[in-house]
């Protein structure tokens, strides 16, 4: 496959960014997005044409949360419920041109390239995304009774890998399906039940701190998760909330 | 509780329940005014909307519902403030295809709706409270009514006016698709099987109100 890409490069934080444009060739359709970058990469390395492109990468296999280009107005790409890493160039075809971007929200700066800071997230999970009571050692199997559709529900929203596409795809670059998929993993459980009401009043107050937008219900996010969490979740977090707050 | 507010959430929390009660508003609304269309004489009409524009329990209820007609606004603004700043720098290729359409342009359908209802208002609420132009009827009864029914009809043979009004509906119309199952979802009503039956109710009121108040204007140009 012949590809053009079209490649957001800023070389930091203050420099102000540009898309350039690049053409890579005889690509694999079996190749993933990153393996494409990669080889993208060597070319410039080998010729020396200008520095790589930066992005984030780890696990390479969905699990990690690292990834998150914006390619062609999608989080994670045209596939649905993959991370960009899980991307296949089968997706696209011979001659595409291809636009990668890097996550686009205010609380999510870019750093170099594609390279977004998502500590944010961390803050929020600083906030409250934890359980601090003592919970002893690992109980026997089933002495802590769990039913089967809240477990089936917190594990869902466990799911979450805190990529940030929620925020990326949003048109109000809110971060609530991260938030509530927290808040909804916890309060689903007994252990985080306890600790329930403190930990959504803190972790949406930091969220609204660091600036992040407001939902909208468009389900936006929703349908471009790479774990294709449910913003039933975000209704839990509203009754979570209202419950800490008002009653 | 004081403070929920000020946050994102108790903010949303404010446009959804006065959503959801301007709804309620607009069926009443509605029932009222598709009286002018089902009877041969504007007397049920003018019956009916000089009641409500002078039975105290709906004064009150007036009050509340200028009320909440702001507060949707100024918290919508508020929020819509905060959506734009949340994203300074934008996508080069925008995503569009992952939402419904109507979620999209809630900001401009309620655009449209604001310029609107300042019109409306100034049409005939105003226009008939205070500025006297609203004549006097007297039925056999012997009572006498304001002939708001007379003014409707008036306003109502003009072209221009009756395009305004389908336009400015069309606008509600889209607007209460996504509002009316957004409320309840930010209510945090979210369930597997109620959710599609609010959704599917939300589209049934949206086309009944969008289309009943659309009816008005047309029936009275052409057969009034």
């Amino acid at each position: 496959m012949d590809l053009t890409l079209k490649i957001w490069r800023q070389e930091n934080a203050a420099a102000k960014g540009r898309f350039e444009t690049y053409k890579v060739t005889n690509i694999s359709p079996d190749c993933s997005f990153l393996e494409m970058l990669d080889i993208l990469n060597q070319q410039m390395i080998e010729n020396q044409i200008t520095l790589p492109v930066c992005f984030d990468n780890d696990c390479r296999e969905g699990i990690c949360g690292m990834c998150g280009l914006y390619i062609n107005g999608r989080p994670h790409g045209p596939d649905k419920g993959v991370t960009t890493c899980q991307l296949h160039m089968r997706k696209f075809k011979n001659g595409d041109t291809i636009v990668i971007e890097p996550w686009r929200a205010r609380p999510f700066p870019v750093i170099k390239d594609l390279v977004v800071d998502r500590s944010a997230f961390d803050k929020i999970i600083e906030a409250g995304g934890y359980i601090s009571v003592s919970t002893g050692g690992v109980p026997d199997a089933n002495s802590i009774p769990v039913p089967k559709k809240k477990a089936d529900v917190a594990m869902d929203a466990a799911a979450c890998i805190g990529c940030g596409a929620c925020v990326a795809s949003c048109k109000n670059a809110s971060a609530m399906l991260f938030v509530s998929a927290k808040v909804s993993h916890f309060a689903n459980l007994p252990q985080g039940k306890v600790e329930a009401k403190e930990r959504v009043k803190n972790m949406v107050a930091k969220m609204d701190e660091l600036g992040f937008g407001n939902c909208t219900n468009t389900g936006a996010c929703e349908a471009e998760c790479p774990k294709e969490i449910s913003i039933s979740h975000i209704a839990r977090m509203n009754r979570e909330f209202f419950a800490a707050k008002i009653l | 509780m004081s403070n929920v507010f000020t946050f994102s959430i108790g903010r949303k929390l404010i446009m959804s329940l006065m959503g959801l009660f301007l709804c309620a508003f607009l069926l009443v609304h509605l029932g009222i005014n598709l009286l002018l269309i089902f009877c041969d004489t504007t007397e049920p009409f003018n019956i009916a909307a000089n009641f409500m524009a002078s039975n105290v329990v709906i004064k009150v209820f007036e009050i509340g519902l200028f009320g909440g007609i702001l507060l949707h606004i100024i918290y919508a603004v508020i929020l819509t403030i905060k959506n734009w700043f949340a994203r300074t720098v934008g996508y080069k290729v925008g995503n569009n295809q992952q939402t419904s359409f109507f979620s999209k342009y809630m900001v401009h359908t309620a655009s449209i709706i604001g310029i609107f209802l300042i019109l409306h208002l100034m049409d005939f609420y105003v226009k008939a409270k205070f500025l006297g132009g609203a004549t006097s009827v007297t039925y056999e009864d012997g009572k006498t009514f304001h002939d708001l029914g007379a003014l409707v009809i008036a306003r109502f043979h003009i072209g221009w006016v009756v395009m305004v009004y389908i336009v400015a509906l069309l606008g509600l119309g889209f607007h209460l698709i996504h509002g009316f199952q957004s409320a309840f979802q930010t209510i945090g009503l979210n369930h597997p099987v109620y959710t599609p039956i609010i959704k599917g109710l939300g589209l049934f009121y949206s086309v009944v109100v969008a289309a009943g108040f659309m009816a008005i204007p047309i029936v009275v140009y052409f057969f009034k």
